[in-house]
């Protein structure tokens, strides 16, 4: 069955979202969800990423030889991660600071190369593009909720605001490592929970008929 | 040569700054590869190798070639000063990377027939195994933490390289046990599969703080 381009560009918003439903890309997802801005630096870099080599591998997909297409799309992507890198230490420098090491490593980041070879390797420019939007919007949508809860809980503060009022005592674990396994845990737990309880539902109202 | 600083990286890089639970880096293996042990034993060994072969080829190649203060290329260059090479860092070591997981493929299939069966489906997917780019970068940008700052000295970097691999391989293996323990345990349909192993992880990460008030 052939998506529409609208279903090509929001399923990664949801039936595919990276993280929760394609457990791709966790080490950015758990390492700067500290706080929200760097949350959604990671996701905008991402997401440029992204897109720009995805439409570059649907461009050049029929002249690649398919025996060598993987390091080929590994120095696309290793290209756009390096302009990414040298735009970020000009631009936001302390934003390229608080990222650390995990700006150069938007290479390894599975969940790039993963679409790349699943879907702009197979696809056109168009609906490659539409992709990578799609997914990359998801990834910093993931991204943003984690580090909302990580920095509300573990900062008390958002956006470097402090928002939960002056007797909260900051539950500083939630914004060291450990706080990011649990968040994230909770979440996926969460979400499987409203997927069990959905299917119960749809197969309740086939028994009933 | 300080053995100070190198007992010192080993320490930090396998308990302290674990590279799976305080730094991050490697989580996709740690959570896809650690359902049975035998699969973590292998997968963590072929990290090892890999990740000494990487520090010392990326070392060798950031300094010889990319660094404008060392690089031999000013030997080539008619003006006799190197070009600044160094912004192509993340694609060099990228590429340096894949070929050598490659080549160790190629090389152990043909010599190394068992060792090639034991660890043969781990190798490729070690290229995208952000620990491995992970320690090159790290070798280069410094150990802030025992007061490295700039680039490591080669024996330092496959030290680095080694004891990572180290900390992989323990991480591995005690999440693989955990995993075959909590099989026969009663949980909560929705926390089944990978949820439980992320909680668990968080626990994990909790009882290696622990580490963190070592004063050596």
């Amino acid at each position: 069955m052939e998506r529409t381009l609208w279903q090509e560009f929001t399923k990664g918003m949801g039936s595919e979202i990276p993280i929760f439903r394609v457990v791709l890309g966790l080490c950015p997802t758990l390492a700067v969800t500290t706080s929200l801005v760097n949350g959604l630096g990671m996701g905008f870099a991402a997401t440029f990423v992204l897109v720009c080599s995805n439409i570059i591998v649907s461009m050049i997909r029929n002249i690649v030889p398919s025996k060598i297409r993987i390091p080929i799309y590994i120095v696309v992507i290793a290209t756009f991660v390096s302009i990414t890198e040298m735009v970020m230490a000009a631009y936001t420098p302390d934003l390229y600071k608080a990222l650390g090491i995990f700006v150069p490593l938007i290479v390894v980041n599975c969940i790039i190369l993963g679409r790349a070879e699943a879907f702009a390797g197979k696809n056109g420019v168009i609906r490659s593009t539409l992709d990578g939007v799609g997914m990359g919007i998801g990834f910093t949508i993931v991204l943003c909720v984690v580090a909302t809860i990580r920095e509300m809980l573990g900062d008390g503060k958002l956006w470097g605001y402090p928002i939960m009022g002056q007797a909260y005592d900051p539950m500083l674990l939630m914004i060291l490592p450990a706080g990011g396994f649990f968040v994230l845990g909770l979440l996926m737990g969460a979400l499987k929970m409203k997927d069990l309880r959905a299917e119960a539902k749809k197969r309740e109202s086939i028994i009933a008929r | 040569m300080d053995l100070k600083v190198l007992f010192l990286i080993i320490i930090y890089s396998i308990l302290i700054q674990n590279f799976i639970l305080s730094r991050f880096l490697g989580l996709c293996p740690f959570f896809g590869c650690s359902q049975k042990l035998s699969s973590a034993v292998g997968m963590g060994l072929a990290v090892i190798f890999v990740m000494v072969l990487a520090s010392a080829i990326t070392w060798i190649m950031y300094t010889y070639l990319l660094d404008p203060t060392t690089s031999l290329l000013k030997y080539a260059m008619a003006s006799g000063v190197a070009p600044d090479l160094t912004f192509l860092r993340t694609i060099a070591f990228i590429l340096v990377i894949a070929a050598l997981v490659q080549f160790i493929e190629m090389f152990l299939q043909k010599n190394v027939p068992t060792l090639y069966r034991a660890l043969g489906i781990y190798l490729p997917l070690i290229t995208t195994n952000c620990a491995v780019l992970g320690v090159a970068v790290l070798n280069i940008d410094g150990f802030s933490a025992i007061g490295l700052n700039g680039k490591l000295t080669f024996l330092q970097s496959n030290i680095q390289g080694f004891a990572g691999g180290v900390g992989f391989l323990l991480m591995l293996v005690l999440m693989s046990g955990l995993r075959e323990r909590l099989e026969l345990h009663t949980i909560p349909e929705s926390l089944k599969g990978l949820p439980i192993a992320f909680i668990m992880g968080g626990l994990m990460a909790i009882a290696f703080m622990g580490f963190s008030g070592l004063s050596i």
